[in-house]
């Protein structure tokens, strides 16, 4: 240690920590950029998956839906379910990550608002997830043909969608205390709503009760606002389904906007 | 009031109750001086890591304010957090990235504009040069405790946090850490160090507080502290044992020790002695002396004292 260390110069923070939310970001997009092989290669593997079963197996022996082929039905709520867990998976871990080494006491120490840090670790898992969605776009059109009737709002609720379950993964990620409970909502939760919420049927197939009740499945809706952006048609209204999105965000917000207040689970 | 008179810290009626009703500081005043050493000494649980994390923003405070060069550190926290590095006691680090990735990472998240210059030279200053490709996972221990210290360095604080800077490092790890605290004081860095190693606290410290459960039981600079609370002793190894302190000296309180082998004389810092003249006594009385030492008391048993004194 022989070298002179450099002389500390003050300085003045600014209002707006760019340099820190820009630090955050780049940080879990490196992470993703390590493990890059993993992160392109499975989802295109389980779309794959999914279009020799559903599309070629069954989708052979099946109508179209609502004047949509089987196989080009599918292609939204396949997009939206891999968004769900993607988005989820990637922003619980990002935070709960750095809680698990310890090396969270960085973060907390920082002169970084809670505002910047949510820019950072949710702008990141929605920048991953939504370039796997477009993934799974790229990778479907090889089986199927694609028409995007409204292209501007497809993208919009993509954003949308992977914006509002990134913030939900990162309030899952400051829940959490262990890994078991990071795998436990997407396992628990998510898989059974996406899967009952018309990813791969439209709900107007379902048994009276059961289409009843699954307008009580706020993934629905979510599905439905896409499959709308794709063909023109929808189970539920466009209106009440873009709503749902738009509540569900502000919820998620809320909620971590509560957990910065309170420092809860990450601070004493 | 003039920029280097006000405290790099100042911490006022500081109260932290945990939700589980346990008081883990009472009421804590302190300030830190710009430019020295402080080492906060206490046993485990003392509460010198809570002092330290509400500092640092990472525990709320309950009651009771600190200010970091004048700025409060929960309104004011960017401005507050902008002067502070910290070391953490644990080595929590991101095994995967790079030594380079993860010190610009902690620069641009203290929102500093990137300067690969300084950062070079920090990683320079600190023998990691050499290591800035390498992930963190492959270094040894004693090289990422510098990681986090080059880490708490990136955004230049004017202040640096050193929690247990020592804890479980070898000795020789030890003595470069001391080298690097007084380098970095050299700098211009006010340095609050935290360690129950009181060797740690005397080789280090301009002034030491020490804290024993929630309380601050004394602030004082590290040399009037010795002075006030310790003892010294001169020991006198006599040529011929003595079977009694002679009547000529028993105005001088010593003790006779070893078979009468030894004279004592303790005294402390308000009680000076004139060693020739008592030699000049013992000469008077044919007492022959074949060695002679002085001691005072360490850090150490000092602390014994205070801490004791309270229980």
């Amino acid at each position: 240690m022989s070298a002179p260390l450099p002389r500390p110069a003050p300085f003045m923070p600014p209002r707006f920590n760019r340099h820190g939310v820009y630090a955050i970001y780049r940080f879990e997009l490196a992470r993703a950029v390590r493990t890059l092989i993993q992160s392109l290669v499975t989802p295109v593997i389980t779309t794959s998956l999914y279009f020799i079963v559903f599309g070629s197996a069954i989708g052979a022996r099946m109508q179209s839906v609502g004047g949509v082929p089987y196989g080009a039905f599918i292609v939204p709520g396949l997009m939206m379910l891999t968004l769900f867990t993607e988005s989820i998976a990637n922003a619980s871990f990002g935070i709960f990550y750095p809680k698990f080494t310890g090396t969270i006491f960085e973060l907390l120490s920082a002169p970084i608002s809670p505002l910047e840090t949510v820019l950072g670790y949710v702008g990141a898992a929605a920048t991953k997830s939504v370039a796997i969605g477009a993934i799974i776009l790229g990778t479907s059109s090889l089986f199927v043909p694609i028409h995007i009737l409204h292209p501007v709002a497809m993208v919009a609720l993509l954003l949308l969608t992977a914006t509002a379950f990134s913030l939900f993964g990162f309030i899952v990620g400051i829940w959490a205390k262990g890994w078991e409970q990071i795998q436990i909502i997407p396992a628990l939760i998510m898989t059974p709503l996406t899967f009952l919420g018309g990813a791969f049927y439209s709900i107007d197939m379902l048994p009276r009760p059961w289409r009843t009740l699954s307008l009580f499945n706020p993934v629905v809706y979510l599905i439905n606002a896409f499959r709308w952006s794709f063909y023109g048609a929808t189970d539920v209204g466009i209106g009440t389904s873009i709503a749902f999105t738009l509540g569900f965000l502000a919820a998620c917000a809320a909620a971590v906007a509560w957990i910065f207040r309170t420092g809860y689970r990450l601070k004493n | 009031m003039p920029a280097a008179m006000q405290p790099a810290i100042s911490i006022h009626r500081l109260v932290k109750r945990y939700d589980t009703g346990h008081v883990a500081l009472h009421g804590i005043d302190l300030e830190i001086r710009p430019g020295e050493i402080f080492a906060l000494l206490g046993p485990n649980g003392a509460g010198k890591s809570t002092l330290i994390n509400i500092v640092c923003g990472i525990v709320t405070p309950t009651e009771g304010r600190v200010l970091a060069g004048g700025r409060d550190v929960v309104r004011e926290y960017r401005a507050a957090r902008a002067l502070i590095g910290l070391v953490p006691q644990e080595l929590a680090t991101d095994n995967y990235e790079s030594v380079w990735a993860t010190v610009k990472f902690s620069r641009g998240l203290y929102g500093r504009s990137p300067n690969p210059r300084f950062l070079e030279s920090l990683l320079d200053a600190l023998s990691l040069a050499d290591k800035r490709d390498a992930r963190i996972m492959t270094l040894s221990g004693g090289m990422k405790r510098r990681v986090m210290i080059a880490k708490a360095l990136a955004h230049e604080p004017q202040i640096l946090f050193l929690d247990e800077p020592t804890a479980g490092v070898d000795v020789e790890l030890r003595r470069d850490m001391w080298a690097l605290v007084r380098r970095l004081r050299d700098q211009g860095v006010t340095i609050v160090l935290t360690t129950h190693y009181i060797e740690e606290a005397e080789q280090m410290a301009d002034r030491i507080g020490v804290i024993d459960r929630g309380s601050l039981i004394v602030v004082e600079d590290k040399r009037a502290l010795i002075d006030q609370l310790g003892e010294r002793q001169l020991r006198l190894v006599l040529r011929r044992p003595l079977a009694a302190i002679p009547a000529g000296l028993a105005d001088l309180g010593l003790q006779l020790r070893d078979r009468g082998d030894e004279l004592v004389f303790t005294y402390d810092a308000t009680r000076t002695i004139d060693v020739s003249a008592l030699l000049r006594r013992l000469t008077e009385l044919s007492i022959e002396i074949s060695d002679m030492q002085t001691r005072q008391s360490s850090l150490e048993e000092i602390f014994v004292k205070l801490v004791g004194r309270r229980s």
